[in-house]
């Protein structure tokens, strides 16, 4: 048994510790929200906090979070959590939004960790985020944008 | 996706009575042999005459006594924001408050639900939802309106003339009696649906032209709209498959045993196409999948290198093809040329890559089957499955999801017993195998989409055009080879005219240009590599070709490119304006630095103008696209919002192909596996992108497409602008 703190509880898992956590939270927590782009750290779809870290939970393992506190898209809250959603839905960014709970986990470390990023600062934190419907350009702004309401 | 025009056989409308009979029982019957040809709606110059929808609002609207609207939403979405464009459209008419709308997907009824551009098929794609369901939607809002008038107009006593409705509000002014929607909503739908549905006036709409939020917004950020990944169902088995390195090749034999070793797998088993893993979770599948050791027969298998595959392309395109357009006679144009440029130019393979990768679930029940997926084509997979599970299509109940991006992907028509079989198709043979015991989600993971096949056709084209002494074009030679989208499947005795499959030369052969001297050959070709249509279908690499030429003479005529496509659209006033609406905002006077170039490029696609001015830098070999300016006359902007966003997506999603993707076969193997070798556009590489919208009062037409096609040369253009070296292989290398 594992057990894994997500989104304030703790659940014991009987699953295999080499398990990635995001098949453990898709497949055995019913956490569908974080989703499967890739499998091998490329795309962000699948970018959840662990100890407030953004990670790719496609290629980390139940065993090596056991224990940690974990935040998926479903369990967010706080200013800046808020504060990205409301721009993300204000802009529009979505387009089939599938790669947007990943665009806005990383996002929300994004700001947490520097409340006024430049474009450059952006491109650095989002690169690793792929958006297949191209919608770049609206992230770009609705990241502006939560930063003007934060401050 | 293309748009197919099935119009002539539409399924007859049925009456509202037949509909409140029966209407979960009716699904259409998918017969093949009903198809029209693609080549008249290819070349069709503008939409005509799309075929009458039914309006009755029951079929369509669910109205609920805490006011909300709920469209029954015949199509889906993948990105586009189709159903909200609908949800407009009949907002509009009917007057209800936009907060107060919501969507659902409709079931799988192609007699209710079928696409007006397509006939008798319910389907989303070829860039048709907004521009079929234009009156028909709005006929929708307006017969429910008029309904609830009357309902109103009898418990009030009043007459039906002087009640007026706003935003979900109905009025009668001098008695200062109220109602809402939800108030009077079983009433309403208890009128008949009247006969003459009159539609407003434009000058008085209010929500249709305006940046109306997207109705899936909400649901997309917070984790909770739903894609067919999602779904889970009691007992669920997840199966994944282990397909052949080659295209064609068949198993001939498999050995399971290390795969059953693995806690979680439940069963192996062998299907048309491939060996699949069918396990209690996704991960455990997949581990399974890597243990299991399967042997193939290859005699049929495509085992050829990308390199051989250009030569016979090459070979191909020397000799005389098939005849797609003569118009004036090309070969005596060219003796009066006093400069000619004669160039190859080729494409490669493509895949559509979408974020979600292809999956689905099928469950199958005693009296039917019931499949939960994000698809575009649900007729068709409505026949698909009723086939392999030998059941009548009325026994097939789609339920339809996001689709999580899909650009042609999940529109497949590929058939039962094509050796290459689609996911959908699998799934079915799964389920048959295992004999429905559990239901089944299969998945595709990230390799098996991006190795496995439904490419875009990788293309050659040759193109000898010249000048005259004027600076006209004299005359025009094209040869295009590429396999065709559609010979080969059931399609092809209906959608393949006097040989031409005209996805192959779209973009050429119907080219707006005054070209009067110019002739269009097509040469198809065999593989078993599968090929599909992707976004804009043959505009994604015909664009590439004519707006790279057409820079050459220009170049050749020493004039500037602009003027030089204008002289061509003369004729065209409405392609013309769009062409200098963005070379205008692009300030294409103005002059750039050392390094830099401005390419323009201009396509029509879909019934839809988009011209592009593409600014770029070079440093050594390295291109970077800095801005790029589109103008778009898609007729009347439903939201203009959402257009602006397609340009921007449509720009995102192809970057990536011009500046490097591309697959490639090493002796038949695909030589790319995740997106580390067929890398999507990042962030830091999106250029910043400015959209104009034409005003206009024409009819809608498609947004979904027609944004793709000019990116590729607008860039080639300006490299050629900032460089003088002219690239004409996609991906572009410097
Ligand atoms: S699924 Fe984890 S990074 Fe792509
Ligand atoms: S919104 Fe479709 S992949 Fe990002």
């Amino acid at each position: 048994m594992i057990t894994l703190k997500v989104n304030g509880t703790s659940q014991e898992l009987d699953v295999n510790p080499d398990m990635p956590l995001l098949w453990a939270l898709r497949d055995t927590l019913n956490l569908t929200g974080t989703k499967f782009g890739c499998g091998v750290a490329q795309c962000g779809a699948c970018t959840v906090h662990v100890d407030g870290q953004a990670v790719r939970s496609c290629t980390i393992t139940v065993g090596q979070v056991a224990g940690r506190t974990i935040t998926t898209i479903e369990g967010l809250s706080g200013k800046v959590a808020d504060a990205v959603t409301k721009a993300w839905q204000q802009l529009d960014v979505v387009q089939c939004g599938y790669c947007q709970s990943g665009q806005i986990m990383s996002a929300i470390k994004l700001l947490t960790i520097n409340k006024k990023p430049t474009n450059k600062e952006i491109d650095a934190g989002m690169g690793g985020n792929i958006c297949r419907c191209g919608t770049y350009v609206r992230i770009r702004q609705a990241i502006h944008e939560a930063a003007k309401t934060l401050a | 996706m293309h748009p197919i025009n099935f119009n002539k056989l539409a399924a007859p409308t049925p009456s509202r009575r037949e509909f409140l009979i029966g209407a979960a029982a009716t699904a259409g019957v998918f017969v093949l042999g009903a198809y029209i040809p693609f080549p008249k709606r290819a070349f069709a110059q503008e939409n005509s005459g799309m075929a009458k929808g039914i309006y009755d609002p029951n079929v369509f609207l669910k109205i609920g006594t805490d006011n909300t609207v709920t469209l029954l939403s015949k199509h889906f979405d993948m990105g586009q924001g189709a159903p909200t464009g609908l949800a407009t459209l009949v907002a509009e008419e009917l007057e209800a408050d936009w907060s107060s709308m919501r969507i659902e997907f409709a079931p799988n009824n192609a007699k209710l639900y079928n696409n007006l551009a397509f006939g008798p098929v319910m389907g989303t794609g070829g860039s048709t939802s907004t521009t079929e369901a234009w009156e028909q939607m709005r006929q929708v809002g307006a017969a429910a309106r008029m309904m609830f008038v009357t309902a109103a107009a009898k418990q009030w006593q009043v007459p039906a003339a002087d009640i007026t409705v706003r935003k979900g509000v109905l009025r009668h002014a001098a008695s200062g009696k109220t109602a809402t929607f939800g108030e009077l909503a079983d009433a309403a739908m208890r009128v008949p649906v009247p006969t003459d549905v009159p539609l407003k006036d434009p000058k008085a709409w209010t929500l249709i032209g305006t940046k109306l939020p997207r109705l899936d917004s909400l649901d997309k950020t917070t984790g909770k709209a739903v894609y067919a990944l999602d779904i889970r169902r009691p007992g669920m088995l997840t199966a994944v498959i282990k397909h052949p390195e080659l295209f064609g090749a068949r198993v001939a034999s498999f050995d399971p045993t290390e795969t059953m070793k693995i806690v979680g797998v439940v069963d192996v088993v062998q299907i048309p196409t491939g060996v699949a893993v069918l396990a209690k979770d996704t991960w455990s599948a997949i581990r399974g999948r890597n243990m299991l050791k399967v042997t193939w027969e290859t005699s049929q298998a495509e085992t050829r290198s990308t390199t051989d595959i250009f030569d016979e392309y090459r070979a191909l395109a020397g000799k005389p093809g098939v005849q797609a357009l003569r118009r004036g006679d090309a070969t005596a144009g060219l003796k009066h040329a006093v400069k000619t440029v004669e160039a190859e130019f080729t494409m490669p393979y493509l895949t559509h890559a979408p974020m979600e990768p292809l999956n689905a679930t099928l469950e199958l029940r005693s009296d039917g089957a019931e499949m939960w997926s994000g698809c575009q084509l649900k007729t068709l997979d409505e026949a698909t499955l009723a086939n392999i599970l030998e059941l009548k299509p009325e026994q097939i109940k789609i339920h339809t999801l996001y689709g999580g991006g899909s650009f042609g992907r999940r529109g497949s028509f590929s058939q039962p017993g094509n050796p290459v079989g689609d996911w959908i198709i699998e799934l079915a043979e799964i389920v048959k195998t295992i004999k429905g015991r559990a239901p089944v989600h299969l998945l595709w993971t990230r390799e098996d989409d991006i190795k496995g096949g439904f490419y875009r056709p990788m293309a050659l084209h040759k193109v000898t055009a010249g000048i005259d002494a004027k600076g006209h074009i004299a005359g025009w030679q094209h040869a295009t080879v590429s396999k065709s989208i559609i010979m080969g499947t059931a399609f092809e005795p209906m959608a393949v005219k006097d040989g031409v499959d005209a996805t192959a030369v779209e973009g050429i052969a119907d080219t707006p240009y005054a070209i009067n001297a110019l002739s269009v050959d097509w040469h198809n070709v065999k593989t078993p590599v599968p090929v599909l249509w992707m976004r804009s279908v043959g505009h994604s690499h015909t664009a590439f070709v004519m707006e790279t030429i057409l820079d050459d003479l220009a170049h050749l005529a020493k004039k500037d490119p602009l003027n030089f496509r204008l002289d061509l659209l003369a004729q065209q006033p409405r392609d013309a304006a769009v062409v200098k609406l963005a070379a205008e905002k692009s300030g294409w006077t103005y002059a750039l630095p050392n390094g830099h170039g401005r390419g323009l490029a201009y396509h029509r696609s879909f019934n839809t103008r988009v011209a592009m001015v593409a600014e770029v830098s070079v440093k050594g070999k390295a291109i970077t696209v800095d801005r790029i300016v589109a103008a778009v006359d898609c007729g009347i902007a439903v939201n203009p919002d959402v257009i602006e966003a397609q340009i921007q997506g449509a720009i995102g999603f192809t970057l990536s192909a011009v500046l490097r993707n591309q697959i490639t076969l090493n002796k038949g193997v695909v030589e790319q596996n995740n997106f580390y070798d067929y890398e999507p556009t990042r962030m830091p590489e999106m250029p910043k992108v400015e959209v104009h919208i034409v005003k206009s009062a024409e009819r809608p037409t498609g947004i979904g497409e027609p944004g793709v096609p000019p990116v590729a040369p607008s860039i080639g253009n300006a490299i050629f602008a900032a460089t003088g070296k002219r690239l004409r292989h996609l991906p572009l290398t410097l």
